[in-house]
């Protein structure tokens, strides 16, 4: 596969002219850049997914298990029987096309079967050929089709074109989501074992290991080492936090990607140091070291596998209460899904903040609590020394993940603590954040390498409205709360608008909060000078 | 294509009736026999739609799309319509939503200015067609009650006056009839002349709205044009209800263009319950908007949450014991 090259003016050149052929008679074109490669058979088996196979999406011949059709037929019935959603999905849109323009991967390729609406008709046709009277009688004209191989790929093909970021469903007049019927899409491809590497391969890991990225134990403790042997440098306190530890009162759990890469690595350094101040007792846990879910990318069952561990982490630790860090689709898996998957959680407690005496009645039944939740209770109650001069080079903006802005709606909570820790901080356009936020364009598990081309172009709607505050304001940093966005808003930030950088919340709050006996400090949590202390060191 | 092929779906539509009624002389079957069958398969067929086929499959998961700030901490304000942790916000949101299509209202275009820019702009066009087309519609389907009630009740009066209070024409112009004329006609153009939306809209889409225009305009011209004979109308309608119809020779007096305008209405009933049209009943039941968005107050139960495969804590340190020990990590069996 030749490397991705294009440059960023020939990549916003974007035709919107639908093909002149009718999309279905315009088959399915695999296109190199757009799409990621294909799951290894035994990242599949690892797990007990079905039919895992070696092919490639740009071959012919996908190799594909004798009788699948009936099989994903067979499959499809199925989940119509298990989602109303899925059927009433399937059966009210009348395409009246207001979501169209407002999915970000339309926006960016112009491809009309990247409008939601055209999206779920690629499945939508396939239902009314087999489920309904009319399709059945009036076929085409109907609007049904017959499920073919070249139906399947595209089916592949676009299905793993959409982030499931829901910004369709709330334009939508019935509420129609697209993530709902991306998801079972995801589901029939992945019976056939079309699943994809970059989600089959940390579903493996965090099955086994207990995080994505495949981290064992001693590497997760010596990765935190590294942490805090910086924050030593930079405040002169040694931490020391605690894994695996029976009876601590909170047990908190974050994306292993914080771990792992920077900037997200920055966000961990601020928790720790968050936790310290505090004198929080609460400890990581190596096995339940995830709170992303890969799982959701594929099916129902394995999100719920993976996310078992969470709970039966807290229950073996006997903690009170779970704390949540930064992550935008673990959060709208753990608002929205882990108590009917894995509840009830009855062994814990109403989560209650040991230092503000604040109980989270929001979260009375999972008993888990965001940590921006948990840091807004904290400023409000005056229990941090903040000096959000040291973040004065920054002039932030802050970017709503698509899980926690329309699965979840936590939009007031991360800006309270931002505008605490900084004096800077500018939104982007109205139309580009909190419910209506863009998608970083790599979501849903599609942010690896060889899909670059459909990365930034997913992303250029978001950068766009950065580049707008970057222009006007001079914004040079994009928070958020998400560790994907952290990894991957930085790769769509130095491609459509260098000069921007991304970071987590409590990488921010890490440099603002003034710790007990700590040393004058002259560089932030990125080893770089702070504004001011350009020549101490 | 599809446009050609609704148009000419229809036409045979009115030529059926045409041909039937006032050909044929087939007043029973087009005036009683259809009309009864249509109605019921439409009551059948919807209640089918609604209670067996979408009724039959749970909810497994609280999937509100939530559009606005969550029920949190105090001091935080919740935007209740739009992020309902309460029954009461629910029934507020859904209210909003089947009333004054909330949703479709947020409509935004989006465009690209200067080559690179992406710009946002206010697109209210489609909502303010779609709420005008189904309230018109509304008060056109209550209005027709009239004609299945003896004595007017002042509330069908009220409703009456109001639409055509603009006191113009002789019999007075219903405004409703020229809303939805001219709504109808804006939603059929749009889907002409926007690329993206001609490219998504299939043959049906076009059959419902011509369908709903031939049966607007054959009203209107028996309202204001062709004059029926509304008195006998009215006695084959209150016969109709009453299972006791007229007799052969009033229904022939009518008029052939009432026995269209009731064949097409028949067809919209009969195609109602197999068509996208169920979106009338689906938006009540679209678990995005009509759940409570307080999953982690409350434990949403899934009636098919069966137990499934997990690594345990067990199996794990088994694998890592001796680098957790190595790494000073506490383990359950030394």
């Amino acid at each position: 596969m030749a490397k991705f090259t294009a440059k960023p003016d020939e990549l916003s050149k974007i035709d919107f002219t639908p093909p002149r052929t009718r999309w279905m008679e315009t088959p399915v074109e695999i296109r190199e850049h757009m799409f990621c490669h294909a799951a290894k058979p035994k990242e599949l088996d690892v797990v007990g997914f079905p039919n895992g196979h070696e092919w490639r999406p740009q071959d012919e011949d996908w190799k594909l298990p004798e009788n699948w059709e009936r099989m994903l037929l067979e499959k499809m019935s199925d989940l119509l029987g298990k989602y109303r959603s899925f059927k009433v999905f399937m059966d009210i849109c009348v395409r009246c096309g207001a979501c169209a323009d407002k999915c970000h991967f339309f926006i960016g390729t112009g491809d009309p079967k990247n409008m939601p609406v055209l999206r779920a008709e690629l499945m939508r046709s396939v239902y009314r050929k087999n489920f309904t009277a009319a399709g059945k009688i009036l076929r085409k004209i109907a609007g049904a089709r017959d499920l073919t191989v070249n139906v399947l790929k595209e089916w592949w093909y676009y299905f793993y074109q959409c982030t499931e970021c829901r910004r369709c469903s709330v334009f939508c007049p019935y509420g129609i989501d697209q993530a709902e019927i991306t998801m079972m899409g995801r589901e029939l491809t992945n019976l056939l074992g079309l699943n994809i590497g970059w989600i089959a391969g940390p579903v493996a890991a965090c099955y086994m290991k207990g995080n994505h990225l495949g981290l064992e134990p001693h590497t997760i403790t010596s990765s935190v080492e590294f942490f805090l042997d910086d924050i030593e440098t930079i405040t002169g306190i040694r931490i020391n936090p605690s894994f695996n530890r029976k009876g601590a009162e909170i047990l908190f759990v974050t994306p292993s990607g914080d771990l792992f890469a920077n900037p997200g690595t920055y966000t961990a350094m601020g928790y720790l140091m968050l936790f310290h101040e505090l004198g929080l007792d609460y400890t990581w846990s190596t096995y339940a070291s995830e709170g992303g879910n890969f799982g959701f990318f594929t099916t129902n069952e394995m999100a719920k596998r993976l996310n078992s561990k969470i709970y039966a982490e807290a229950k073996r630790l006997g903690v009170k209460w779970v704390l949540g860090g930064e992550c935008g689709h673990m959060w709208r898996v753990l608002h929205q899904y882990m108590d009917t998957w894995n509840g009830p959680a009855d062994f814990l407690e109403v989560p209650k903040s040991p230092i503000t005496g604040t109980v989270f009645e929001n979260a009375k039944s999972t008993k888990m609590v965001h940590i921006t939740e948990f840091t807004a209770d904290l400023i409000k109650n005056g229990k941090l020394k903040l000096d959000p001069s040291r973040n004065d080079h920054l002039k932030v903006t802050f970017h709503d993940s698509c899980n926690t802005a329309r699965g979840m709606g936590i939009f007031e909570e991360p800006r309270y603590v931002i505008k605490n820790v900084c004096k800077h901080f500018y939104e982007m356009p109205e139309d580009t954040i909190r419910e209506k936020t863009f998608c970083c364009g790599s979501g849903t598990g599609l942010n690896a390498s060889e899909n670059m081309e459909l990365r930034l172009r997913g992303g250029f709607a978001r950068a766009n409205a950065v580049r707008f505050v970057h222009e006007h304001y001079g914004v040079n940093m994009l928070a958020n709360v998400c560790a994907i966005d952290r990894a991957t808003l930085s790769t769509s930030m130095d491609y459509w608008v260098p000069g921007v950088g991304v970071t987590g919340v409590h990488e921010l709050v890490g440099n603002a909060l003034i710790m007990k006996g700590e040393k004058e400090r002259t560089i932030d949590l990125r080893m770089e000078p702070l504004p001011g202390k350009e020549g101490a060191q | 294509m599809g446009p050609i092929f609704a148009l000419f779906a229809v036409i045979a539509l009115v030529l059926v009736a045409f041909v039937g009624a006032g050909v044929a002389n087939l007043h029973f079957l087009f005036g009683v026999v259809i009309p009864y069958a249509a109605f019921a398969i439409f009551i059948v067929g919807f209640i089918y739609r609604v209670l067996i086929w979408w009724g039959s499959s749970p909810v497994p998961f609280c999937i509100t799309t939530t559009c606005g700030q969550q029920e949190t901490l105090p001091w935080i304000k919740q935007s209740k319509l739009e992020n309902p942790s309460s029954t009461s916000g629910v029934i507020g949101r859904m209210a909003l939503e089947v009333l004054l299509f909330r949703s479709l209202f947020r409509n935004l275009k989006t465009q690209m200015v200067e080559g690179t820019k992406l710009v946002y702009g206010e697109a209210k066009w489609l909502w303010l067609a779609a709420l005008a087309f189904h309230w018109s519609f509304l008060v056109i389907v209550v209005r027709h009650l009239r004609f299945f009630i003896q004595n007017i009740p002042a509330p069908l009066k009220a409703i009456e006056g109001l639409d055509s209070f603009l006191q113009v024409g002789a019999p007075l112009l219903y405004i409703s009839d020229a809303v939805i004329l001219l709504a109808v006609t804006y939603l059929f153009l749009r889907r002409v002349f926007i690329p993206q939306v001609k490219y998504i809209s299939l043959a049906a889409d076009y059959f419902a709205l011509f369908l709903i225009l031939s049966i607007a305009g054959t009203g209107v011209l028996m309202r204001y044009f062709l004059k029926v004979d509304v008195v006998g109308v009215k006695e084959l309608a209150m016969g109709l209800i009453g299972f006791n119809p007229v007799e052969a020779k009033k229904m022939q007096e009518i008029g052939v263009l009432f026995y269209i305008h009731l064949f097409l209405v028949s067809s919209l009933l009969m195609y109602f319950p197999f068509s996208k049209l169920v979106h009338m009943g689906g938006v009540f039941l679209s678990p995005t908007r009509n759940m409570t968005a307080n999953s982690r107050m409350k434990r949403h139960i899934n009636p098919w949450n069966y137990p499934v495969h997990v690594h345990t804590y067990e199996e794990y340190e088994n694998d890592f014991r001796e680098k957790m020990k190595g790494a000073g990590i506490p383990v359950e069996k030394e």
